[in-house]
């Protein structure tokens, strides 16, 4: 029982990485219908960025706050402007092929001009292990989950509460009432992507010193990210929430219990299940197909 | 035009033929490694660009065709009988697979078949007893058919060529039958295609399982010709690849995978000293390619066609509006 509770509590922190950047996956999707394939590159290159800003003398924090305005003009404005305006009149398809264009570029760009090294990079919590009730738990657990799970409910109560939240919320349900209602599209979709982009970052800050700082590091969290996404429910933001912590643990319980060479298939298996038998996710509402 | 289009054909054909005698070993075994991932993105291309069903684990029966046709020579069969068997299981496996992902369509598909992907790779890096994991398959022979030996590099390639003839020849044949139609009246408007009495679900589940087929045999090809397999080769990244290849030709032109597996193969075997820089440009150069020319490089024609067209057809209005003035 303690060692199903360990386990339970460190896939909780995985977990809760995988929600927060499954969390700017189904935001991006739902503002601007973008299906983001570079979103583990967009975890990739903050951190990056963090290890540069630290190599100039910065503190980790300090690097961490420079890393997201970093992130939300290339990220956010540049993406937006450079990928997303100019394909958005073609639909779907045409921005995922773009997005995963643009991952093979990010990915290379940085193993060609930086490093096919695996980097270090430091912990943002104490090296530290407490142990309750026979149950240990490291603070690195504990801080990535605080961390993470702070940082997913503020977003959703900027959504919830704000007037620019619920005027984003409004582009996300539907773009040309939005726009009717006088509210400026262009800017709303802007905000998605920034917020996206710090959310990633956030991700990259949380992940790296397990994963390591690596020019691929991105591929496995992006298809986690997606299959947590859909697994709670494409069009509602608290499925991220589930979607990532039900990945992270099944995960972590399988690769004890069943098989470790097999933990990658474990999201596969839940995704597969659920679009079999709730396509919609498990908050996700059913939306009808038009003719 | 038809036989235009004939006569350039016959051309590539002769070109096929006759060039790689010139070569070197290097390059028969580029031309010979482009022509398996033509086979195999032509069998992607009928799932993508016809049917439009985005799959993106085409890598997968790519493995699986390879690892079939090296476990049965191992095993002491024939090519001849594990080639067959490479082609049914990956159709089999494409239905099986296409069944439930099929219910779901576009982007989720692509999902589906992303994950099957890993699930494949981790099966073929794992179960040592069945794929050698790791280590793989070592001396994979080359075949000999009626007292031909297939041996040697040029030999290998020719009957690369036939298979690439003869599978090209069997899709042009199904894409002009009413199945072929039926495939693309799906890909440009399913609702209505099914109102007219297309059984989707069917259509759509057979080209998926085609196309895995076709990935199969190519693997089998492939297995053969580097005489050495491991999981490497069949990864998720191979099957975005191969759907690069196929957009970058242009889905839904015959000749696309022509095209597309040249830019995605022998570029970058040839660009090896730059790897790295070389995937930069060409992730760029896919980024560009969807803002200017979402219908990959085969369209540029069509363009070209529909621009003259257009200025043809404003041209004669202004025409008849000053002769309308007149009057």
């Amino acid at each position: 029982m303690t060692d199903f509770l360990q386990l339970f509590f460190s896939g909780l922190a995985t977990g809760s990485i995988y929600a927060l950047a499954a969390l700017g996956f189904t935001l991006l999707w739902q503002a601007s219908g973008t299906i983001n394939f570079a979103q583990g590159e967009f975890v990739m290159l903050p951190a990056f960025m963090m290890l540069g800003f630290m190599a100039a003398g910065f503190p980790l924090m300090l690097s961490f706050a420079a890393s997201c305005v970093l992130s939300v003009i290339v990220l956010g404005w540049l993406v937006k402007r450079g990928v997303v305006d100019p394909l958005f009149k073609f639909g779907m398809m045409p921005i995922v092929v773009a997005t995963i264009g643009l991952s093979i570029a990010m990915r290379n760009a940085v193993r060609a001009g930086y490093s096919a090294e695996p980097h270090p990079f430091p912990n943002l919590f104490a090296d530290e292990v407490y142990n309750i009730a026979g149950v240990t738990i490291s603070a690195t657990d504990i801080g990535t989950f605080v961390f993470a799970i702070a940082l997913v409910l503020i977003t959703q109560a900027f959504l919830a509460k704000t007037v620019t939240g619920r005027a984003m919320q409004a582009v996300a349900q539907n773009t040309e009432s939005a726009s009717v209602l006088g509210i400026n599209v262009p800017r709303m979709i802007f905000y998605t992507f920034a917020i996206n982009a710090v959310l990633a970052a956030a991700a990259a800050i949380l992940v790296t010193p397990t994963y390591l700082a690596k020019f691929d590091m991105g591929a496995a969290l992006g298809t986690k990210a997606f299959f947590a996404a859909i697994i709670g429910g494409f069009n509602n933001s608290r499925g991220a929430l589930l979607g990532g912590v039900i990945v992270g643990v099944c995960e972590n319980l399988a690769a004890a219990y069943i098989s470790p060479a097999y933990k990658d298939a474990v999201a596969l298996i839940i995704f597969m299940v659920v679009i079999l038998f709730k396509p919609q996710g498990l908050l996700g509402k059913k939306v009808e197909r038009k003719v | 035009m038809k036989k235009l289009a004939f006569l350039a054909g016959l051309l590539g054909l002769l070109a096929c033929i006759f060039v790689p005698t010139l070569l070197k070993n290097h390059g028969i075994y580029l031309f010979t490694y482009w022509l398996i991932y033509v086979i195999a993105t032509m069998g992607l291309n009928l799932t993508i660009g016809y049917a439009g069903q985005k799959s993106l684990g085409h890598a997968a029966f790519f493995g699986i065709g390879a690892y079939t046709v090296a476990i049965m020579m191992q095993a002491g069969y024939s090519f001849w009988l594990g080639m067959p068997l490479a082609a049914l299981g990956c159709f089999v496996v494409g239905l099986a697979l296409g069944f439930p992902a099929l219910r779901v369509q576009t982007i989720y598909l692509a999902f589906a078949t992303l994950g099957f992907n890993t699930a494949v790779w981790l099966v073929m890096r794992n179960e040592e007893w069945l794929t050698g994991g790791t280590f793989g398959i070592n001396n994979i022979a080359r075949p000999e058919a009626f007292g031909i030996s297939f041996d040697g590099n040029l030999a290998y390639y020719y009957l690369v060529l036939a298979f690439a003839v003869v599978l090209g020849l069997l899709l042009w044949g199904l894409l002009n039958s009413p199945w072929g139609k039926a495939f693309t009246a799906l890909r440009d408007n399913p609702i209505r295609a099914e109102s007219l009495g297309v059984d989707i679900r069917g259509y759509t589940l057979l080209s998926f399982a085609i196309g895995a087929a076709y990935a199969g045999i190519a693997g089998g090809l492939f297995g053969s010709m580097v005489q050495f397999i491991d999981p490497a080769p069949f990864t998720v990244e191979a099957s975005i690849m191969m759907y690069l290849m196929v957009v970058v030709g242009g889905p839904g032109y015959f000749l696309g995978p022509l095209l597309g597996a040249a830019v995605g193969v022998i570029l970058p075997e040839w660009l090896r000293f730059a790897q790295a820089w070389y995937l930069f440009v060409f992730g760029t150069a896919v980024v560009m390619l969807m803002i200017w020319l979402p219908d990959g490089l085969l369209s540029i024609p069509d363009r070209i066609r529909a621009k003259r067209q257009s200025r043809e057809a404003s041209a004669a209005r202004a025409a008849v509006g000053q002769s309308g003035v007149k009057a």
